[in-house]
């Protein structure tokens, strides 16, 4: 901005937006040629010469992905799972995070490491012993058998991220209300907890868009009649093959609601992660 | 963390572990005196009362993790198929039979290969992607920098599957819009090609696919990362004569080096652990050329019902990745230490 005034520069400055450009159309042009079909009649979608715009555009293809092909079921699993999730996620990872991040305790880095290493664990490789286990449980094609499994992966990134955000807050404004007379309960209420609201509340979404996005477990834990969303989409074929056009009706009804969540929050959550891996 | 090191130092190391919920009956315990009290208010509270706040998440991970983790290790060294999945046998030990079985299969050796060659593949197209366009954001003017931010944030946000779906149909033989665009180009036809019609060639597709998911996170949190590099260090590298990849080479990478270890480490853990890309790109039923070592695990123990074969490689996928894990950890448990 500073550099408008000098033309070399800006010569400079166009050449690099020129390139951003580019960068823009490569990385947006999937999403847009799903939007793009989606609202396509379906005989043009499967057209050898392709249609960039829909030229007249038609909710055809999400009535059919809605009625025909039972959008709203696998949806409400889905929720009903994720949701589930960051409830308990956010509660249990809370309460541990605040363990690693404001008490000093023996055992307290062998905790640290055990939760990191947690995550490193390929969910696959736990995929035939946690079908055993809710097997013998009985809680096989359960959506609480879903929940208990997808406690896995949210858990570790709930505790290490709220972790993130907590050390982030002083100590010292919680101390000062201490001596003003607050427990210290009552100063994580009043003063620790307004100022992690936020980063609660971006945890919370990152935590449901990874638990709608899991496809492995859910794929394995449930039958057909019990599938959830993603492996509704994933199974998105009649014997007549493909219908691509509903397809990706049915895959921007499910991409744009987290995508608009995602953007809410992706540069808070982006600032507590980078200042947690620097900062510690 | 200054604030978070005062307060370590005020808690004797030696204080013996509490049961839980002292920290909080303490309170009323006449026996303490007066620097009990100061030293629970400044922070370290009772050694009860952190693990009581651990309890459920310790729980939680024990029993979600913890017991499948074992049974894992149990599994891979026994026979475990249909008739005990069903409980009419009991699962029988066979010691090393199921390593020595898949190890010495030419073919779980060149699933390794694969699956090493298209990780490696994609962390590497993944990262140098990620860090130059981290660089061109810091160059690109405001309103290039918001579009390139809304496509990357677009693209992170898919759901994979629904990243699979669309790339699956912008490859289609006959309908895909690639095929369409390439054909374009003077000389070039491409009308009617398969893009999955040999190992290699889908493999570069399905790592695209996964290149164009991981890419904006990686984008993003470095130029998050490249805002903390300290603006005078690059000019007294610029007035020390260094070039514009000289202050890249001896400022920016240093400063960025915990950040770029952290997002290499997760996408070699990821790109290891690749399988819906690969599973529902062939339409649940991968060719022998298309195998990864998920995919590759998973048939042996749902499709063959060799549990006990499909655990080993799942133990050995494990084991290949503990050695990324260890660099990772060293990394991370100097944070804890900092702290």
């Amino acid at each position: 901005m500073r550099a408008a005034g000098k033309p070399g520069k800006a010569r400079g400055r166009l050449g690099w937006n020129l390139l951003g450009l580019l960068v823009f159309a490569t990385a947006g042009f999937p999403v847009y040629w799903m939007l793009n079909t989606a609202f396509k009649p379906a005989r043009d979608a499967i057209d050898p010469d392709p249609h960039f715009f829909p030229g007249t555009p038609t909710a055809e293809n999400f009535s059919r992905a809605l009625d025909v092909a039972d959008f709203w079921g696998p949806v409400g699993r889905s929720l009903v799972v994720s949701l589930a999730v960051v409830a308990i996620g956010i509660v249990v990872g809370m309460l541990a995070a605040l363990a690693i991040s404001r008490f000093a305790f023996r055992g307290r880095k062998v905790v640290i490491v055990g939760i990191l290493a947690v995550q490193m664990v390929p969910l696959v490789a736990m995929i035939i012993p946690v079908f055993l286990l809710l097997n013998d449980l009985g809680q096989y094609d359960r959506l609480t058998g879903l929940i208990i499994t997808y406690l896995t992966f949210v858990l570790p990134f709930t505790v290490w991220t709220l972790r993130g955000f907590i050390v982030n807050i002083p100590r010292e404004l919680e101390e000062a209300a201490m001596v003003d007379g607050c427990t210290r309960a009552g100063a994580f209420l009043r003063v620790v907890f307004p100022l992690l609201a936020p980063g609660m509340v971006a945890t919370s979404v990152y935590a449901f868009i990874q638990a709608w996005n899991e496809y492995l477990y859910a794929l394995m834990l449930m039958s057909q009649q019990n599938q959830t969303a993603t492996v509704w989409l994933g199974n998105f074929t009649t014997k007549h093959g493909t219908e691509y056009a509903p397809m990706m009706a049915g895959a921007t009804m499910m991409a744009v609601p987290i995508v608009i969540l995602f953007l809410l929050v992706q540069r808070k959550m982006a600032a507590g992660l980078t200042a947690g891996a620097v900062k510690g | 963390m200054s604030a978070a090191d005062t307060s370590t130092a005020k808690v004797s190391p030696a204080r013996p572990p509490a049961p839980p919920g002292t920290g909080q009956t303490a309170r009323g315990r006449g026996g303490q005196g007066q620097r009990g009290v100061r030293r629970r208010r400044r922070g370290g509270g009772g050694a009860g009362l952190p693990w009581a706040l651990l309890a459920p998440c310790l729980l939680v991970l024990l029993l979600v993790l913890g017991y499948p983790l074992a049974r894992l290790v149990t599994l891979s060294f026994q026979k475990f198929g249909q008739p005990q999945l069903w409980g009419f046998q009991e699962p029988e030990s066979v010691g090393f039979g199921n390593f020595t079985r898949i190890l010495g299969d030419g073919e779980f050796w060149s699933v390794v290969v694969r699956t090493v060659v298209f990780a490696a593949g994609a962390v590497v197209l993944t990262m140098v992607l990620g860090m130059l366009i981290a660089l061109l954001l810091q160059r690109v003017s405001g309103w290039v920098r918001t579009l390139i931010n809304i496509a990357l944030v677009a693209s992170w946000g898919m759901p994979v599957i629904v990243a699979t779906a669309i790339f699956k149909w912008l490859f289609d033989t006959d309908y895909g819009v690639l095929n369409w665009l390439l054909s374009r180009l003077p000389g070039v036809d491409m009308s009617g090609h398969n893009w999955f019609a040999g190992g290699p060639e889908g493999l570069t597709v399905i790592m695209l696919l996964v290149v164009w998911g991981a890419v904006p996170f990686v984008a993003i949190t470095l130029s998050a990362g490249l805002t903390q590099v300290p603006r005078e260090l690059e000019e007294a590298a610029r007035l020390d004569g260094a070039g514009a990849w000289g202050v890249f080479r001896y400022v920016t990478l240093p400063v960025l080096k915990p950040i770029i270890v952290m997002l290499t480490t997760l996408s070699v853990i990821w790109d290891m652990g690749v399988f819906p890309q690969v599973f529902v790109m062939r339409g649940g039923h991968p060719e022998a050329e298309f195998q990864v070592l998920t995919t590759y695990s998973y048939d042996k123990a749902f499709v063959v019902n060799d549990y006990g074969g499909g655990s080993a490689i799942a133990l050995v996928t494990v084991l290949l990745l503990l050695g990324v894990v260890a660099v990772y950890m060293r990394q991370m448990l100097r944070i804890g230490e900092a702290e």
